[in-house]
C-alpha cells in the first residue's frame, strides 16, 4: 500500500491551495517521506497547528501508507529570510 | 471516542509536567524519531516521564484523535503537546526546548 512523493503533494495542495511543496521519498520505499511546505496558512500559526494543517490534509494517508513524514512548514515571508 | 479513554488521556499526559509519548521506552526506543526526541531530552538535561504506546494499544489510537496528531513520539509539557520528532529538534537547534523545559 505505498503512495507516491506526487499524491502527497497533490493531497497538500488540494487542502492549500497556494502552497509550495516538496516531498521526497527518503528510502525509496513508499512509505517514509520528506516534506516541505510553503504557504501564507501558516502566517501567525505556530509549529504544532502547522503540522497539524497539513496532516489533515493527508487525512486517511497518515493512518495508513505513510509511516513517517519529516515536515518543514514555512510561510512565504519566512521561506524569504531563510 | 469514550469519556473513560478521554479520562485516561488527559491522566497519563498529567503524569508528569514533561511527557513522552513513545515507541517502545528511553533505555530502548522501537523507532528512530523516537530514539530523537529522547537523546534531545538526555542532552538537555530534563527530567521526563514516557509511556510505551506500542504497549497500549487503547491509548495509541485514543491520543491521535485527542491531540489531532497522527504520529508518535509526541512531546507534551504542561499538558499541551509541543511537537513530534521534526518540532522537538527544531526548538532543540534554536535553543527554545531547554527553556519551554526550564520554565
Amino acid at each position: 500500500m505505498a503512495i507516491s512523493p506526487a499524491e502527497i503533494k497533490a493531497r497538500i495542495q488540494a487542502a492549500l491551495p497556494d502552497a509550495s511543496v516538496s516531498v521526497t521519498d527518503t528510502t525509496g520505499g513508499g512509505d517514509h517521506f520528506a516534506a516541505t511546505v510553503v504557504s501564507a496558512a501558516f502566517a501567525g500559526k505556530g509549529p504544532v497547528d502547522r503540522h497539524r494543517l497539513v496532516y489533515a490534509a493527508l487525512g486517511d494517508a497518515m493512518r495508513g501508507p505513510i509511516h513517517a513524514l519529516a515536515l518543514t512548514t514555512q510561510t512565504p515571508e519566512e521561506r524569504t529570510n531563510s | 471516542m469514550t469519556d473513560q479513554l478521554k479520562q485516561r488521556i488527559e491522566q497519563t499526559i498529567g503524569k508528569d509536567r514533561v511527557m513522552l509519548f513513545m515507541k517502545g521506552n528511553p533505555q530502548m526506543p522501537q523507532c528512530g524519531f523516537s530514539a530523537a526526541v529522547v537523546g534531545v531530552l538526555k542532552e538537555i538535561g530534563a527530567p521526563f516521564s514516557s509511556h510505551n504506546i506500542l504497549a497500549d494499544p487503547e491509548l495509541r489510537e485514543g491520543l491521535k484523535e485527542y491531540s489531532s496528531w497522527p504520529t508518535y513520539p509526541q512531546l507534551y509539557v504542561d499538558g499541551k503537546l509541543v511537537g513530534g520528532a521534526d518540532i522537538v529538534r527544531e526548538l532543540h537547534a534554536r535553543g527554545e526546548l531547554a527553556q519551554l523545559l526550564k520554565k
